[in-house]
């Protein structure tokens, strides 16, 4: 067998030598998925000869592997190789020239999260040149990070400036073997972002993919990579409120943290990918891997995630608890409306002594929504004193939908403290009635209470943050209430 | 202001209210008293429009209007106040949010600017020192942790900062001490204006010692059995419902 | 090629040989026997590969290789004497091998209610069992519970009239032999409206190796209330394979205490279905466990009508090398609106080599529920432990008495007074090592 397999490899290696000058050339590789690809996608990045192995090793581990079948989440057979695994960015004759050539619905939603114009033109792909203020901010920004020797920039310009760094720390909490849409995303990862924070440094603003002007889509397989040295405090936000255009279905990204000792990483995340329309045809399949590792004594890392976007959503933001004393943290808000299905949670491995975590997961499933929290909260041997607290509550919306709850709780340590609480329940008519009778609409009403529920969630989030997640909670939720 | 003919309600099917008429001007309080189970609390929950009440004949007006094919919030923005029994709690959901989300509704409803949130924060520290509240006591969840008498205070500060056109009061008074309840009485009594109308039920005439009202009714299975003024509720209290009863009976 | 496939093949040949003794001569329970029979060949049995069997490794298990044997060695009335619980005065049935023992068991029921052997019933009554037996089990179920079914020489049957109430408990035995794959089979059908308490107690002589692979079956109709009792105190080396399979109708009332001290790998499926409006269960559950004792509970309560009711309280000590394993579904169903559920699992670690795996699910499929469920691990409180030695407690018997008083929660549940005592005792002895019950009487 192994003999058989290594042929297999060879064959394939030396086909690729031979067919990949040709693609390189090319504007757009053509569809499909074979090692000519993925030579002629690293080529065109010009990336070092480390990576392409890493991608190669990926990619043929990959070809091992059987795609995931989740008992909660349904969709059609994805077809990998139907997918163009690279393609030059859109130029500019082929986007909208202007807002008025935008899908009015989506510049209803904008007008409703109050983003400003400029950003509405970005946000909807329609062609301008220099865009909005922020450029010359951004510029200031880099200045001032380069000045504390952060590093801030795309995953391909890392990869070319930082090699050193970037094969240190690549796949170290990821490995590439890690599961089918981490391997795929390994393979054929487009570009993402790269952030390191060297010792001691405590970074003065909250980095933003946002802020990353102008940077061309990175696309479907997106890598984000993101070091925090020792003592180093990072925070960093990733998506934003408003609906983003975007014509790929599959997603699978791979998010790696690591926080060294006494380092601190706080990660927030809003999705609002495209969900479908109301009968949940056509959105965004989001099937990501986010994983962070305190791997220092009392590293802390931080994931909140407010998730209203994308047909079906399959993520858990894990913490590996290495450092003794270290801390991992989840908050979550998922929201599924018309027949949006969300299974996400998190996994907290303590190994280290001292070690905590905590959980908290607010669902809200409205329509024919399905949300499922699935979390493991795993204590090994070595884990002296481990604390984990884990709240998980859901919040049913209409009798069609539907809220599971699949923790995981398995423990080797007998000093471990271990709590989980779940509660599910019907959105509570009195709260609805008590807030119409002070004169709020029923959808009103209705945003109050869920937005308080979530309250905890967004408590974690930097303030401008927050309040556009309650405006986007709303929004989210409008023809969910009769 | 407020005109109920005949008002037939059931709930589930049962019969609650069998024929109520009541005339409510302005400037004018009415206590609605009787015996547990007559009725009394459907009565205010249907006039703010709770769904679950099956209407199963007569008519409502209210300021002219039809108040029964309004929806709750519309009567609210219209000026309907209830101060409720049981206020429910609502975690994560800050008292002065809600304040400034309902007072902005009403005002949006009526016409008018919404407040900034200096002009907004100025009125409700007005209003707290009427029911001698904290301002902290604003940053707190609705009612989520209240004692029974912080509740029914965060119900009058309310009332005070929404200035309702007609109140209604359902059980005010339960639950309260005396210091509570003659705070709850004042904050009430300032609300007095010849424009305003109070609607006050209550099981015990405690709270009509701090409240003078111009009509005392007595509910007694779904119907108003007898009327008079303050009077009536002195006699309710030394005598208990048992007369009234089989005066209605008789 | 693997052990697990050649086990099936023994299984299957051992269910050929016993065919000439199967009661039950009826085609009805010849199609029951043989669908059973395809579905052990058809799936197999589980492996860790299995979500349902993830923490439970049956390796061991399949490797001895026990099968079923006709004559049992002689169990003596002086034997069952120590087993039972001091002043329960019940109906006692008792079986060895899997076989009634008709010399160690006491007078059957009066009145029209039942309480005997289920292989005589399927010959004496069998369109009384046909509509219950095998049918209250759900199809797509584990092989060990379809192996059950399709090679169960005896076991006891258990018919309550509608209205009827009986006074004493029915009390069932099971007693293991070496060497041997024992498999009872437990049928209660309580008719509408009558109430009984059973309580089956699995036990083996200590030190013996054997194969417990039970099933029960209990039915309540409209309005019936059972109170059952599931005392198992296997061998050390015993293994233990039991299934509960519970529905109840309109405003029935079902109760289970499911005691685990025994056994050396032992694996409970209960499952309750809640089939009509108004139905209720509780399931309280406690399991102790050292050396390398492996006790996996798997419950799941489906909420298939509106109105129903559950209550869930699990309860784990841990001690030595042992390893539990707790899994509770409660699924709630697209109709089952005004469903209130509720379900904790508590665990304690006694020593550095123990371990819980523990999975509390909620499947929610309606919108108009209350539900929720809660599970933790960890040590004595030490509020607890210190306010003891504040009151003059050492610190060691302080830990004991907080150890049998965690575990004691769930004992303080059981409605009969003798056996809780009983339990009580023997708990006391385990957790308190012979030390401390002179604490525990000056407390």
């Amino acid at each position: 067998m192994a003999t058989s397999n290594r042929e297999v490899e060879e064959l394939i290696g030396r086909q690729y030598r031979h067919g990949f000058t040709t693609l390189v050339e090319a504007d757009s590789l053509p569809p499909g998925l074979n090692e000519d690809i993925i030579g002629a996608l690293s080529a065109k990045k010009q990336e070092p000869a480390f990576m392409l192995e890493w991608r190669l090793k990926a990619y043929r581990h990959w070809l091992t592997m059987k795609e995931p079948k989740w008992a909660h989440v349904h969709y059609p057979p994805v077809d990998f190789q139907s997918i163009i695994y690279y393609s030059a960015p859109k130029s500019q004759k082929d986007r909208p020239k202007s807002l008025d050539e935008v899908d009015p619905k989506l510049l209803e939603t904008y007008e409703k999260l109050g983003i400003p114009l400029k950003e509405r033109e970005l946000l909807a792909g329609v062609a301008v040149d220099a865009v909005f203020d922020s450029v010359s901010v951004a510029t200031t920004f880099k200045d001032k990070l380069a000045e504390l020797g952060i590093i801030f920039c795309s995953f391909s310009e890392a990869v070319q400036k930082y090699p050193d760094l970037v094969q240190k720390y690549l796949g170290s909490v990821v490995p590439y073997t890690d599961n089918f849409y981490a391997s795929l995303n390994s393979a054929v990862f487009s570009d993402g972002s790269f952030v390191y924070v060297p010792k001691g440094v405590r970074c003065p603003m909250e980095l933003s993919t946002y802020f990353r002007i102008n940077a061309s889509k990175t696309g479907q397989f997106e890598r984000t990579l993101i070091v925090a040295d020792e003592g180093a405090y990072v925070r960093y936000l990733e998506g934003c409120t408003a609906p983003m255009r975007d014509e790929n279905q599959l997603h699978a990204a791979v998010v790696e943290l690591v926080a060294m000792k006494d380092a601190q990483i706080k990660y927030s995340t809003v999705q609002n990918w495209y969900p479908g329309d109301e009968q949940g045809r056509g959105g965004i399949y989001n099937f990501v891997t986010k994983r962070g590792a305190c791997r220092g004594d009392s590293a802390r890392i931080s994931w909140t995630q407010i998730e209203t976007g994308s047909a079906i959503t399959w993520k858990y933001p894990s913490v590996i608890l290495e450092g003794d004393n270290s801390v991992g943290e989840f908050y979550s808000v998922a929201l599924t409306n018309n027949y949006q299905q969300a299974d996400t949670g998190t996994k907290m491995i303590h190994i280290g002594k001292n070690t905590r975590s905590t959980i908290v997961s607010k669902g809200i499933a409205a329509g024919h929504g399905q949300n499922a929290y699935r979390g493991l909260v795993k204590v090994l041997k070595g884990a002296r004193d481990a604390r984990n607290y884990t709240q998980c509550d859901s919040l049913l919306m209409g009798d069609k939908c539907g809220a599971h709850t699949f923790p995981y709780i398995e423990v080797k340590n007998p000093t471990a403290k271990v709590e989980h609480e779940a509660t599910t329940s019907k959105i509570s008519e009195d709260q609805l009635y008590y807030l119409r009778q002070r004169g709020l609409s029923a959808e009103d009403a209705v945003s109050m209470v869920v937005n308080g529920f979530c309250k905890e969630v967004f408590k974690e989030l930097p303030m401008e943050f927050a309040v556009e997640a309650q405006k986007l909670i709303g929004v989210s939720l409008e023809g969910a209430v009769g | 202001m407020l005109s109920i003919k005949n008002l037939h309600v059931s709930v589930e099917g049962k019969s609650i209210l069998k024929g109520i008429n009541l005339e409510v001007k302005a400037g004018e309080v009415h206590a609605i008293m009787g015996p547990n189970g007559s009725g009394k609390s459907t009565l205010v929950h249907v006039l703010a429009g709770r769904e679950g009440y099956d209407v199963t004949a007569g008519a409502v007006t209210y300021l002219g209007k039809d108040l029964l094919a309004l929806r709750a919030e519309e009567r609210a923005r219209e000026g309907i106040f209830l101060g409720f029994q049981y206020p429910v709690e609502i975690p994560g959901v800050s008292n002065i949010y809600l304040l400034k989300a309902a007072l902005n509704a009403i005002r949006k409803h009526r016409g008018e600017e919404e407040l900034d949130a200096i002009d907004f924060l100025a009125r409700v520290r007005e209003k707290l020192k009427l029911v001698e509240m904290k301002e902290d006591f604003m940053y707190r969840s609705v009612n989520e942790g209240f004692s029974g008498g912080e509740r029914k205070r965060n119900e009058i500060l309310q009332m005070a900062v929404l200035e309702p056109r007609l109140a209604l009061l359902d059980e005010t008074d339960s639950g309260l001490d005396i210091d509570a309840l003659k705070i709850v009485a004042n904050g009430v009594n300032a609300l007095r204006t010849p424009e305003r109308a109070v609607v006050l039920v209550t099981h015990y005439q405690r709270l009509l010692n701090y409240i003078v009202p111009d009509y005392v009714h007595v509910l007694v299975q779904g119907r108003i059995v007898k009327s008079g003024d303050k009077s009536l509720a002195h006699e309710l209290e030394r005598r208990g419902y048992g007369w009234v009863e089989a005066e209605a009976r008789a | 090629m693997n052990g697990e496939v050649d086990t099936r093949g023994d299984y299957l040949q051992a269910i050929r040989t016993l065919e000439h003794e199967l009661p039950g001569r009826n085609s009805w329970m010849k199609d029951l026997r043989a669908a059973a029979a395809a579905r052990v060949e058809a799936v197999g049995f589980p492996t860790v590969r299995d979500e349902a069997w993830k923490y439970t490794n049956l390796a061991a298990l399949m490797r001895q290789r026990f099968l079923p044997i006709a004559s049992a060695p002689s169990f003596a009335n002086e034997q069952l004497e120590r087993l039972l619980p001091d002043g329960l005065d019940t109906y006692r049935l008792v079986f060895v091998n899997g076989r009634l023992r008709a010399d160690l068991s006491s007078p059957t029921l009066g009145n029209g209610e039942v309480a005997s052997s289920l292989a005589q019933q399927l010959r004496d009554h069998p369109g009384a069992l046909e509509p219950h037996l095998g049918r209250v089990l759900p199809d797509a179920i584990h092989s060990f519970a379809a192996l059950n079914t399709a090679s169960f020489v005896d076991g006891a049957c258990v018919r309550l009239r509608a209205g009827a109430t009986l006074e004493r408990p029915i009390h069932l035995i099971y007693v293991g032999v070496p060497e041997a794959l024992v498999q009872p089979r437990t049928l209660i059908i309580a008719q509408a409206g009558s109430r009984a308490t059973i309580v089956e107690q699995y036990v083996g002589a200590d030190g013996d190796r054997y194969f417990t692979n039970a099933v029960t079956e209990v039915v309540l109709e409209q309005g019936a209330s059972i109170e059952h009792y599931r005392l198992q105190q296997e061998s050390g080396r015993g293994f233990h394979i039991g299934g509960l399979y519970v529905r109840g109708e309109a405003q029935s009332s079902f109760t289970s205490h499911a005691i685990d001290l025994g056994g050396l790998l032992v694996r409970n499926d209960l499952q309750v279905a809640l089939n009509a409006v108004g139905a209720v269960c509780t399931l309280n559950g406690l399991y102790v466990a050292d050396g390398r004792q492996h006790i996996d509970n798997h419950t799941c309560i489906d909420h298939a009508k509106p109105g129903c009711t559950s209550r869930e309280f699990y309860k784990g000590v841990l001690d030595g090398r042992a390893r539990a394993v707790f899994s509770g579904r409660v699924v709630v169903q697209p109709d089952a609106q005004r469903t209130d559920a509720e379900q904790v699992n508590n665990n304690l670690l006694l020593s550095e080599d123990a371990e819980i795996d523990t999975k509390p699910e909620l499947e929610i499929y309606a919108d108009d529920v209350k539900c929720s469920h809660g599970a933790t691990v960890g040590q004595l409180d030490l509020d607890q432990l210190f306010y003891l030695r504040a009151r003059g407690v050492d610190d060691a018997a302080a830990r004991d008495l907080l150890t049998f008083a965690f575990a004691n929660e769930i004992l303080q549940r059981l409605r009969l007074a003798p056996l809780r005592a009983t339990l009580e005792r023997l708990l006391t002895t385990r957790l308190l090592q012979g030390r401390g019950i002179r604490e525990l009487e000056l407390l």
